[in-house]
């Protein structure tokens, strides 16, 4: 039964037989001919078919098709097409929310409890119809699992033992969850628009439910939800298939098959893009992209994401503690010149720790390459003749080359950087031991709210080694009580006007004084072939809906 | 001079060699003459010589430094210039400058498996072969064993568990090279182990140790050398597959196969970021292949032509 | 007499039978041996690794309970020779675990990927032999001519030049800029889905079910990577086979059959090389399990989805049950394939069968 050994023969032979339809030079040209050119040039003329839409894109970081366990950038574009939640947002405004599956919600005088009542007559993709009675199974089944994601939801005060008490279905069309305090509304439903929050049929995963895993071993690689697409095929690392859902209870996806084609290199993904075997490329490189935009069939289109690029010192180690070493190396990085190269078309210089587009953001710059600043630093911390240092490197780009432009300027002032190179999970792993110097890395945005950046830079509610959570600011051992408390407050604040303000204020704390010497903010940016409609990429990763594309 | 030259050869080629000084040399001077009748020995001979020369004075040969020269805005992926000879690679780096340095990389490389992994195939079948009995049973049952494994996949395994990294390339190397050595010793010692000289140092007390450490291991030498030489090109090759699946160097050192990774990303339109590597690699491991045929040629002229 | 000629006869039949017996169970420990030689030694690696296994597997935001309970799942709170034992036991069966990548069993994910691998290293052989024997046997004959030099020209080169970097030249030069060969992958995309995978091979898969547009671009995208395989398989082959045919043509049998005034294409193709098959037959095996091994890297350059570029993705993603369960395959199958070459030269060479 598993999805990935599932050959779908009927869909797809017609997906050939159009193409060979569609080739109307081969028609003109006669059987006969056909037959010539078929036996002599090894290379069929390229062309997606009319009714697919086929997208190449490095799609190896998927690892599950649980929306319960899934975090990963490729899987949550495929969740965000393929499940509906309560609430989602607009693609074009994050800030503002939509009912999905939710038609209203209300929440109670005292911010604890919110009540939510569905559109009537929904149904799942496996004609099952969707209740409020799923809709409680799915967060209470997100919450038993615990798996990556779970804290989304738990944070805000579920948990295995109360779950099924504080997310309750009223009746068929009304389902109540309670919080354990009152928090902001943006911030819970922001929560609620997530992945893990997810609906899924309770009935066709119950089916394959093992052991009582809740159909964990099943849903890996298998499909319950009800959203626009369904998911028809996953082969890991080469290919992974969406059909429209005929049963949606919205507007009907416009083409009826979407297929992502794993492939790793921008050179390729340009190469097939130019030639028209895909009609999307989602991971060209400064310098494809510069290619590309010179052809007249392929236009550029991209979108400001919530990822942001930073570099942090550990302060576990007595020199990178000081304020002024701290200071120093934010102004040693030549951010205009790695905007204008590295990372040209794919990132835009950022430096506070919230990235543009969610609540609160502020776009203020104020380092720049300043060596002679640096220095003047330095010799006021007592390392007048610099120091050497260590900086664990994972080898992808852009990350790599930002490490290694960043060794040639920090040598100016004096500074020796040896660069440690791993494989993700290695750096990874040392990082969350504390046993770096400095890190390069990057934080994405879990769920549209500035809590969840806030949360993992500028809050450290226990520093000790051992401590239960380990968010950024402990894994550079960074200690602030106060800025905690700062960032507690702000995500109970319910006047989104103060809130705001809050996080403009932590922000410029940050700024001057934390351990990240934040540098960009990520940018996605897709070619897409001209007659391709509609494709417009979301400022999440679940926001970018191909449901909504068509092709001429 | 001529004639001091030619009572020299003379010396050298005499049938009867009056001490034993006098036919090591003329054999010695035999197999040179054989080895530098051979162009194409000698050819790769020169490259090796130039190889050596350029590391070492890659800082007086290179214009520029290999990893902290290089200016992102100006110096960008140029093509090859007068300024730059092979042009400059992503972070405005120049190609010809790294490919100098990297060239210390690639003779460390060998050395170093060399090192370890010689003495090591020496050591096992010398032991091995003049021991006999279940310790020859059980060195050699490894032997095949580690024989029998695929080199570079076991070599990609271990520097998965060791962590990417220049030294961890060379261990992983290494660890998967001996046997052959070690096969090839012991069939020497083998042969060597009833000689009657041995038989003698034997009877005069020697202990097995002393025996195998400064009889038979010498004689061996030589064989080795020459397999040594032939398979410098194959670990060169490994080290720069090691490099170019990201295993082996890391940026931004210029060891060779990982700037043939670094430049594919470049491939369609800066071709020779990626190319010049590619052909400094080919030519040294070239250089390898032709002084170890040559060598054998010289050394074996049994084996000749074959 | 005759009594005693026929049980002498009898005997050394048995004796014969016996040490036939004898040399298949050597045979079989020898398989046995190497094979728990390479269950230990990636045993060793997959615990000797710096990355936390659990890490790999929760990823990075996972709270630090999540992390216990999966790390007492992964049973990797037992004494180091329980979990040697369990994972010999495990491995026996085929059970290499579940793959953090992809979800699956990692031996499923092996079956799946595996006949790519198969297909390049076949097709590749295949190029090599049939080009790589003709070649050695016409140098060897014409020892010194315009041809054996460039036989030796192609064999210096096939050792000399590394395969990922001429594969990269290949598929800009014959892609890229020419158009005359498909890119890199197995099959353009929309033909993903017209062939129901029988044998895995498309090759075959697609000429089974009649699929012949998809047939021909599978062929386009197969062309370069076998081709290259190829190369580097018949400067190996061809090599080999005149060294062979030179030994073989000094022998006085050659002699013999010239004094008997055999004409010299039959010396040559009839008996020459009839003899050099034997360590021939080794040396086309020996190629064959290079080529599955150094499919790691072909793989890599032409995105092949083989078990050498799911070896290289789990490498990459610290997915250990995959690398080493990749390795133990490749592993199985290079011994297999060298102790198969071992054993058809001691069964085809009529020098050792007569001992």
């Amino acid at each position: 039964m598993s999805m990935t050994r599932m050959p779908i023969r009927t869909p797809m032979t017609a997906v050939k037989n159009l193409v060979a339809r569609g080739l109307t030079r081969r028609g003109l040209l006669g059987a006969t001919a056909a037959v010539l050119i078929a036996t002599t040039s090894p290379v069929v003329l390229a062309a997606t078919p009319k009714d697919t839409l086929v997208l190449a894109w490095a799609i190896d970081d998927i690892i599950t098709l649980d929306p319960a366990e899934s975090f990963e950038i490729s899987a949550g574009e495929i969740m965000g097409n393929t499940y509906d939640r309560l609430v989602r947002f607009d693609v074009a405004d994050p800030s503002k929310l939509y009912g999905d599956l939710a038609e209203s919600w209300t929440v109670s005088e005292d911010g604890k409890t919110y009540t939510f009542k569905l559109k009537p007559g929904l149904k799942f993709a496996s004609g099952n119809p969707l209740t409020a009675d799923d809709v409680a199974f799915s967060l209470q089944r997100a919450v038993k699992l615990d798996l990556s994601p779970a804290f989304i939801l738990t944070q805000f005060g579920l948990s295995k033992d109360n779950v099924e008490e504080k997310v309750k279905k009223i009746d068929d069309l009304t389902v109540v969850i309670e919080t354990d305090q009152a928090y902001a509304p943006t911030f819970v439903l922001n929560c609620l628009t997530a992945n893990v929050a997810a609906i899924i049929d309770k009935k066709l995963v119950l089916e394959h439910e093992k052991d009582g895993d809740l159909g964990y071993a099943w849903l890996k690689t298998n499909y319950a939800g009800s959203g626009p697409m369904k998911i028809r095929d996953w082969r890991a690392n080469e290919i992974l298939a969406l059909e429209r859902n005929d049963n949606y209870y919205g507007e009907k996806a416009k083409l009826p098959r979407v297929i992502y084609r794993h492939v790793k290199e921008s050179a390729t993904q340009r190469l097939l893009l130019e030639k028209g075997d895909v009609d999307i490329a989602r991971n060209l490189s400064p310098e494809d992209l510069a290619a590309v935009e010179k052809n007249a069939d392929v236009a550029i289109t991209n979108r400001p994401k919530g990822t942001i690029y930073y570099i942090s010192l550990n302060q576990k180690n007595p020199t990178l503690a000081k304020p002024e070493v701290r200071e120093a190396m934010k102004w040693l990085v030549d951010y205009d010149a790695i905007g204008e190269t590295l990372i040209k078309g794919i990132g835009t210089v950022h430096q506070t720790f919230l990235p543009m587009g969610l609540l609160g953001a502020i776009d203020e710059k104020p380092y720049k390459l300043d060596v002679a600043k640096a220095k003047e630093l330095l010799e006021k911390a007592g390392l007048k003749d610099g120091f050497s240092i260590t900086m664990d490197v994972r080898q992808t780009q852009p990350v790599a080359g930002i490490a290694e432009a960043v060794q040639r300027t920090f040598a100016q002032a004096g500074i020796k950087l040896e660069i440690i190179p791993g494989d993700g999970k290695q750096t990874l792993t040392k990082y969350r031991a504390r046993n770096h110097d400095l890190y390069i890395g990057q934080w994405g945005a879990d769920y549209w709210d500035p809590h969840t950046n806030a949360d993992t830079f500028a809050r450290n509610p226990d520093n000790s080694d051992n401590a239960a959570s380990k968010p950024l600011a402990w894994r550079n051992a960074w200690d602030i009580p106060e800025l905690t408390k700062k960032a507690d407050a702000a995500v109970l604040e319910r006047d989104p006007a103060k809130r705001v303000e809050m996080y403009t204020e932590l922000q410029r704390d940050l700024l001057k004084t934390s351990p990240f010497v934040i540098i960009y903010q990520m940018v996605e940016t897709a070619g897409v072939r001209k007659n391709v409609e509609g494709f417009v990429l979301g400022s999440t990763s679940d926001s970018t809906y191909v449901f909504r594309v068509s092709k001429n | 001079m001529t004639n001091d030259a030619q009572t020299w050869r003379a010396w050298l080629t005499s049938e009867r060699p009056a001490s034993r000084r006098q036919a090591r040399l003329g054999r010695a001077y035999a197999a040179w003459s054989r080895f530098a009748d051979n162009r194409l020995a000698m050819a790769g001979l020169f490259i090796i010589l130039a190889l050596l020369l350029v590391a070492a004075f890659a800082d007086v040969i290179a214009p520029y430094s290999a990893v902290t020269d290089g200016d992102l805005r100006t110096a960008r992926l140029l093509p090859p210039s007068a300024a730059h000879w092979f042009g400059t690679d992503d972070q405005g780096r120049d190609i010809f400058a790294r490919l100098v340095h990297g060239s210390r990389i690639t003779l460390f490389v060998v050395i170093l498996v060399a090192v370890i992994a010689a003495p090591v195939g020496l050591l096992i079948g010398t032991v091995a072969g003049y021991a006999g009995g279940w310790i020859d049973a059980v060195l050699m049952r490894i032997t095949d064993i580690f024989l029998a494994f695929p080199r570079l996949v076991l070599a990609l395994a271990f520097v998965a568990a060791l962590g990417p990294g220049i030294v961890n390339a060379v261990i992983a190397i290494a660890i998967t090279s001996w046997p052959p050595y070690a096969r090839m010793a012991r069939a020497e010692t083998l042969t060597l182990r009833h000689a009657d000289y041995i038989s003698a140092v034997r009877l005069m007390g020697a202990s097995p140790a002393r025996i195998i450490a400064r009889h038979i291991m010498p004689l061996c030498v030589s064989s080795v050398i020459v397999r040594v030489t032939l398979d410098m090109a194959g670990i060169i090759l490994t080290a720069a597959g090691l490099g170019f699946l990201g295993l082996g160097a890391q940026p931004p050192s210029p060891e060779w196969g990982a700037m043939i990774a670094s430049g594919r990303r470049f491939v369609l339109d800066q071709w020779w970021v990626a190319a010049a590597p590619g052909v400094a690699i080919f030519v040294v491991s070239l250089g390898f292949n032709l002084l170890g045929d040559g060598l054998r040629d010289a050394l074996d002229p049994k084996a000749a032509g074959q | 007499m005759a009594l005693a000629g026929s049980a002498t006869a009898g005997g050394r039949r048995r004796a014969r039978l016996r040490s036939t017996a004898m040399a298949i169970a050597r045979f079989l420990v020898v398989v046995a041996l190497t094979y728990l030689g390479l269950l230990a030694v990636t045993f060793f690696i997959g615990r000797v690794i710096p990355v936390d296994p659990v890490l790999a597997i929760v990823g990075d935001r996972a709270p630090s309970h999540v992390v216990e309970r999966v790390r007492e799942e992964l049973g990797l709170n037992l004494p180091l020779y329980q979990q040697f034992v369990i994972y010999v036991g495990k491995a026996l069966t085929g059970d290499f675990g579940i793959s953090v990548l992809t979800s699956n069993p990692v031996m499923t994910d092996i079956r799946r990927v595996f006949p790519a691998t198969l297909e390049l290293a076949t097709l590749g052989t295949l190029i090599g032999a049939f080009l790589g024997v003709p070649l050695g046997v016409l140098a060897a004959v014409r020892r010194g001519s315009f041809l054996d030099q460039v036989v030796r020209v192609i064999g210096l080169v096939g050792y000399s030049v590394p395969i990922f970097w001429l594969g990269l030249m290949a598929l800009l030069v014959f892609y890229a800029r020419l158009g005359w060969v498909e890119g890199p992958g197995r099959i353009d995309v929309v033909y993903e889905y017209t062939v129901t995978p029988v044998t895995g091979i498309l090759l075959l898969d697609t000429a089974m079910q009649g699929e012949w547009e998809a047939f021909r671009n599978v062929f386009g995208h197969l062309i370069l990577p076998a081709s290259l395989l190829g190369y580097f398989s018949m400067a190996y082959i061809s090599r080999m086979t005149r060294s062979f045919m030179l030994t073989e043509l000094g022998q006085e049998y050659v002699v013999a059959a010239r004094a008997k005034g055999l004409s010299e294409r039959t010396i040559i193709w009839r008996h020459a090389l009839r003899n050099a098959l034997v360590p021939l037959v080794t040396v086309i095996a020996l190629s064959y399990a290079n080529l599955l091994e150094g499919s790691v890297l072909t793989e890599t350059v032409f995105s092949w989805p083989g078990l050498g570029l799911y070896i290289t993705d789990s490498l990459q993603n610290a997915d250990m049950n995959a690398v080493l369960g990749g390795t133990i395959v490749v592993g199985s199958v290079f011994i297999g394939l060298n102790l198969l070459s071992d054993l058809l030269y001691r069964v085809l060479d009529p020098r050792t069968r007569a001992r």
